[in-house]
């Protein structure tokens, strides 16, 4: 038997998607709702501000937290934020990930890596679990390094679209990535 | 002797598109009011935060998690309830009454200028099983059901829901707060196309973003905070049998907000509501069901809600005042913040802080409200004012 391999013709019977669907029992919906969302007086300007290559953060008169991406109050203090300020861009990475299977349990065919990356502002503490940060895709690192945690700590900038591609979308930044030379 | 206090009321809207503010600002601005107007520090003096809402509503799956921040709750205890923000309020007053907390905030909100597809998330309230199949044309075909029903068993007619309707937007227009008011006629209504037999685009009401929060205390500690303290004395909460099986609904009628009412007046040591409370708001999205609820709540005799309508009963300067506001068919609907609504303008009124259309005789009120269709949960509850 072992000498014939896999066999050609196994018994049993294929079932498609559509059979499957067919069996009484099985009710299909497929929802269609659709939103649009206000982005509301502190995201819209940060949204423009990324249009025009600008990371804009948000200061609380209180307690000096810089809030990115921008909140039009501080959730600490419950008061208005008002001072805005333009951030260099550049931070370090917190922490990063990498994907290999997608949410439909299929394999991505290159695997994907995401981070939140802690950005330069001022008045942060160190080692304050609270900082102004994004969450975005990180390029130009490979996967050994996010498993071996080398990409923790590492120097990152924001890689822009094209300004005439930019539509004021968080992913007119299309992904960090390491600054030259700037390695730790 | 009352259950809890409402300490401070702050609102944002209701209007029928807010693009200026997010959800989050929106919460923020409508919490900032409310703080401001009972003198309380959110991140100091409120010990609890409780937000109504609905995730499809929202757009976000798990939306609570995005509760705390707007309304002061970061780090504190916050939890949603799935409901109109009348049950929300209930529970905060049943946290008060444990003892263990002195001031509770309670929010809800809506922004359905942020849904561009409503018609769908009310699809997705039917049975998926063997409702949806169906694929009714309009979702909300269960406000004529119940209307068709009602005008079966009580004589009622077409034009007494056209009253309703002219009635409440007529008298929304001395309300700011009231988009949805307007000068129409019983005719004008009458002569319009149906959208669902028997009812016109006018007695049905719109969808309107607001957002509202309560600062809710101990009544002991009332005083120290307001010198206008409206008092919950009863609060109930019901749901009716066959929930969400449009089958096993008694159609006509609304036995949950009726059980929920002989709870609140029951806790209120309310026998005749008539006589013992001086007005009413009542959640109306449909002109049908403020007659409706008149009759659960005990406001009408039974099958008689139309003619005392017709009376002018319950006219602004009527026998017993309903809605003055101009109800949710001039004000709007504004999702889980809709009961919230029906109970700020109560508030107002007994603070004597209603401006054109505050009442004369304002002590103690009644407000209920409900979702729906097609869940039929209701609440009611019953308030004095600081005169009372």
């Amino acid at each position: 038997m072992a000498s014939e391999g896999k066999p050609v013709n196994p018994p049993g019977t294929y079932l498609k998607r559509q059979d499957l669907e067919r069996l009484p029992g099985l009710i299909r919906y497929k929802p269609s709702v659709k939103y649009l969302f206000a982005a509301g007086e502190a995201l819209s300007r940060f949204l423009k501000g990324l249009k025009e290559g600008k990371i804009l953060g948000v200061k609380c008169p209180v307690c000096g937290r810089v809030y990115v991406p921008p909140r039009a109050y501080c959730e600490y203090c419950h008061v208005p934020t008002s001072e805005w300020v333009e951030l260099p861009g550049t931070g370090v990475v917190h922490t990063a990930v990498v994907s290999y299977i997608a949410t439909d349990r299929s394999r991505m065919e290159k695997p994907e890596i995401v981070g939140v990356i802690r950005l330069d502002a001022p008045g942060y503490r160190e080692d304050s679990y609270e900082f102004a940060g994004l969450f975005h895709k990180l390029c130009g690192v490979t996967p050994e390094q996010v498993m071996d945690g080398s990409v923790i700590g590492m120097k990152v900038k924001p890689r822009w679209k094209p300004p005439e591609e930019r539509t004021g979308s968080i992913t007119d930044i299309e992904c960090f990535e390491p600054v030259e030379g700037g390695e730790q | 002797m009352a259950k809890a206090a409402i300490i401070g009321v702050g609102w944002y809207g209701p209007r029928p598109t807010t693009p200026e503010v997010s959800f989050r600002e929106m919460v923020f601005e409508a919490a900032s009011r409310a703080y401001a107007d009972a003198g309380v520090d959110p991140r100091k003096d409120v010990d609890a935060f409780i937000s109504a809402q609905e995730d499809f509503w929202e757009g976000i799956a798990i939306a609570d998690e995005f509760a705390p921040e707007p309304v002061g709750g970061v780090l504190r205890p916050t939890f949603t309830v799935a409901g109109d923000g009348l049950q929300a309020l209930a529970h905060a007053v049943m946290m008060i009454e444990t003892g263990m907390f002195d001031i509770v905030a309670v929010e809800s909100h809506a922004k359905p200028s942020d849904i561009a597809t409503l018609g769908e998330i009310y699809d997705l309230a039917l049975d998926p099983l063997h409702i949806r199949p169906v694929k009714p044309a309009n979702p909300l075909f269960m406000m004529a059901l119940d209307a068709q029903a009602y005008m079966l068993r009580t004589g009622a007619d077409a034009s007494h829901f056209a009253l309703v309707s002219a009635e409440e937007r007529v008298r929304g227009l001395n309300n700011p707060r009231a988009s949805f008011a307007g000068k129409v006629s019983i005719d004008e209504i009458l002569d319009s196309e149906p959208v669902m037999d028997p009812l016109t685009r006018y007695d049905i009401a719109g969808f309107a973003d607001a957002s509202v929060v309560l600062v809710v205390a101990r009544p002991d500690l009332a005083e120290k905070y307001t010198s206008k303290p409206v008092y919950i004395e009863g609060v109930g909460f019901a749901t009716e049998t066959g929930t969400g099986t449009l089958e096993w609904h008694t159609w006509g009628r609304m036995p949950s907000m009726r059980i929920a009412a002989l709870r609140a007046y029951s806790q209120a040591g309310i026998g005749d509501p008539l006589s013992s409370t001086d007005f009413a708001e009542v959640e109306d999205r449909a002109s049908p069901y403020l007659l409706m609820s008149l009759e659960e709540l005990g406001l009408a005799p039974e099958g008689e809600a139309h003619k005392l309508y017709e009376r002018g009963e319950y006219e602004y300067d009527g026998y017993y005042p309903v809605n003055p506001s101009g109800g949710s068919l001039a004000m709007g609907v504004a999702l889980e913040a809709t009961g919230l609504l029906r109970l700020l303008e109560a508030v107002l009124q007994l603070r004597g802080e209603a401006g054109a259309h505050q009442l004369s005789d304002a002590e103690r009120a009644i407000v209920a409200s409900w979702r729906g269709p097609p869940t039929t949960t209701s609440a009611v509850v019953v308030l004095s004012g600081p005169s009372c």
